[in-house]
């Protein structure tokens, strides 16, 4: 998972005209014959720089999405559950632990990109701005989160730049496990009890919108998609991905019999689509404000874990440059 | 010298199922609670390797606990899965050590409560591979590569906060410290024990104390921390007499399963 800005770019058109042309030239004709670029061959600064940003908010939304899960970890209803859950939250973590290196290919250090996070100049997805009320909430942030998320990295999996295309390889893997994981869940619930079908369809409902926003803003309103898109570090728009993603999720919800919160969503004969309503995108600038419902909560945790673990990190530094000392003493 | 809190056991008798049970019961809760402790890091480390490190730790454990549970149950023989005996167990029935059960402290309390459970996990599954039983073989097998990782691991991070900072040797000193009072607990050889170690069942924990007293001054003295003064020791847990924190720890585990006791999840 995840990022929400995908359509954005970082340095102005501009700057790419002050590069040299040959270079540019050369980059963009790579590009355009679906070559990756590496760490170490010429790239214009915008490129670069919208990578960073991408790169390491993505990284940022694996690390933020742990705690939404590590809320119900410990609550976790069975061994079963728990040890999968457990599994999860640490695919989470390596995640966020490669897509760190893969950023930090880039020329950015691990410690200025948590700084970025910690301070607000960094964001991570929206999604994560949102509680988890019951153990149903897991389930849904599974079938929901997680499919939205491999919607949106399958096809970065052929981004133009290796390091993180070869990160997406992976991640991709390990997120259809997590889908599956979360629609188990859900099954689990809907053939339960009436309380834990009732725990389901209330998670579906507060998931259901906040799913859809991952996609990131309309294409009409998403001005740098087209940059994006030419230098291949984007591949889909977020409109075909979010309706790829309702086209998707509609019947599965009809299987678990669960009824999607939408009263505008119906299948189009003449598009071969599904219809749905219109998404509050108010609430998706809000949330990407910082003004999600438990971003405040979500920030102190992680600044509080790295502001309290700084004694652990620099004893290990200090442990490491004794140990060098020693050795060559 | 009685330097036991509480009085010898005395209630063995009273377990229902027998000792094996019993036993299953400890191997199996001092794997859960620990795992149940550990996971409540998670998302919150000191940094995401540390976070990693923590969560293979507590799968493993998991794993443990769920062998050794289930194989309680089916010994038990009354309808009872590993989920039953964890979720729907009170405190009093509990099995597990008190040093698991302590809270997590700060990073260096829960590396002192990791190095020595793990060291004294690590001498038992040893011995435990070579059981009478063979299903208690089978599992102390699986399990002997993964304790022997998680002992390596918490003694490297002794090592490192020992020698680090005077932060972290400070914290490590009063993580330790903190631990001293149960290591007793962990070599302590009860009737319930005793029966089942003459029939090969059981390892006599009390033999293993040897060894890790070695380890653990070896890594001490790899860390320039001083050698512990064991206070009185505090024992119960194998009696289901346990630590104020225990109970706190079920009600947050035990929540779901016991608020929707028909639920399936």
């Amino acid at each position: 998972m995840y990022t929400t800005e995908l359509g954005k770019t970082d340095g102005s058109l501009a700057q790419i005209s002050q590069e040299d042309p040959a270079l540019v030239e050369a980059f963009e004709a790579r590009v355009a014959a679906d070559e990756f670029i590496e760490p170490k061959d010429w790239m214009p600064e915008a490129y670069r720089r919208t990578l960073v940003r991408q790169i390491s908010q993505h990284a940022h939304s694996e690390i933020v999405g742990m705690l939404p899960e590590g809320n119900w970890l410990t609550r976790a209803p069975s061994l079963r559950r728990k040890a999968v859950l457990l599994a999860k939250i640490q695919d989470e973590a390596g995640h966020g632990l490669y897509l760190y290196c893969a950023a930090e290919t880039l020329g950015v250090s691990r410690a200025e990109m948590i700084d970025a996070l910690h301070t607000g100049r960094a964001k991570y997805s929206t999604i994560f701005n949102y509680p988890t009320l019951t153990w149903a909430d897991i389930g849904a942030i599974g079938w929901l989160v997680d499919g939205a998320a491999i919607m949106n990295q399958v096809p970065l999996q052929r981004t133009s730049y290796g390091p993180y295309a070869r990160a997406m390889v992976r991640v991709c893997k390990e997120e259809s496990f997590h889908q599956r994981q979360g629609y188990e869940i859900m099954m689990a619930m809907c053939a339960g009890t009436p309380d834990q079908k009732a725990m389901a369809q209330d998670a579906l409902d507060r998931w259901w919108w906040p799913s859809l926003m991952m996609f990131g803003p309309p294409d009409d309103n998403s001005p740098n998609s087209a940059q994006s898109m030419r230098w291949r570090i984007k591949r889909d728009s977020n409109d075909e991905l979010r309706q790829k993603f309702v086209d998707i999720t509609k019947p599965q919800a009809d299987h678990l019999g669960l009824e999607i919160p939408d009263k505008d969503l119906k299948w189009n004969e003449a598009r071969g689509h599904y219809d749905f309503g219109a998404i509050d995108w108010e609430e998706f600038y809000a949330v990407v404000r910082g003004e999600g419902p438990v971003a405040k909560e979500r920030m102190k945790a992680r600044r509080e874990a790295w502001e309290q673990g700084a004694w652990v990190r620099d004893a290990a530094d200090a442990h490491e440059a004794k140990q060098r000392a020693r050795a060559s003493a | 010298m009685n330097r036991d809190f509480f009085p010898a056991d005395t209630r063995t008798d009273s377990a229902p199922h027998g000792a094996m049970f019993d036993y299953l019961l400890r191997l199996g809760d001092d794997s859960l609670i620990l795992c149940q402790r550990l996971t409540e890091w998670c998302g919150h480390a000191p940094a995401l390797e540390i976070d990693l490190s923590l969560a293979n730790i507590g799968l493993d454990l998991i794993g443990q606990a769920t062998l050794f549970l289930n194989f309680a149950g089916a010994i038990e023989d009354r309808g009872r899965d590993g989920d039953r005996l964890a979720f729907h167990r009170d405190a009093s029935d509990f099995r597990n050590c008190l040093l698991v059960e302590q809270p997590n402290g700060d990073f260096a309390q829960t590396m002192a409560r990791q190095f020595l459970f793990s060291t004294a996990q690590l001498g038992l599954f040893e011995q435990l591979m070579l059981s009478t039983e063979p299903r208690i073989a089978e599992i102390a097998a699986k399990g002997v590569k993964e304790v022997r990782y998680h002992a390596d691991l918490a003694a490297d991070w002794i090592v490192r906060l020992g020698d680090g900072t005077d932060e972290s040797r400070n914290r490590m000193v009063v993580g330790l410290d903190w631990c001293w009072r149960f290591i007793d607990e962990l070599f302590l050889v009860d009737d319930v024990e005793a029966g089942l170690i003459e029939q090969g069942i059981a390892v006599d924990r009390s033999a293993l104390r040897g060894a890790f007293d070695a380890r653990l001054s070896s890594v001490l003295a790899d860390a320039g921390l001083p050698a512990p003064v064991y206070p009185r020791g505090v024992r119960g847990g194998r009696a289901g007499r346990h630590s104020e924190h225990l109970g706190h720890l079920l009600a947050t585990m035990q929540h779901l399963p016991r608020s929707y006791p028909d639920a399936v999840w």
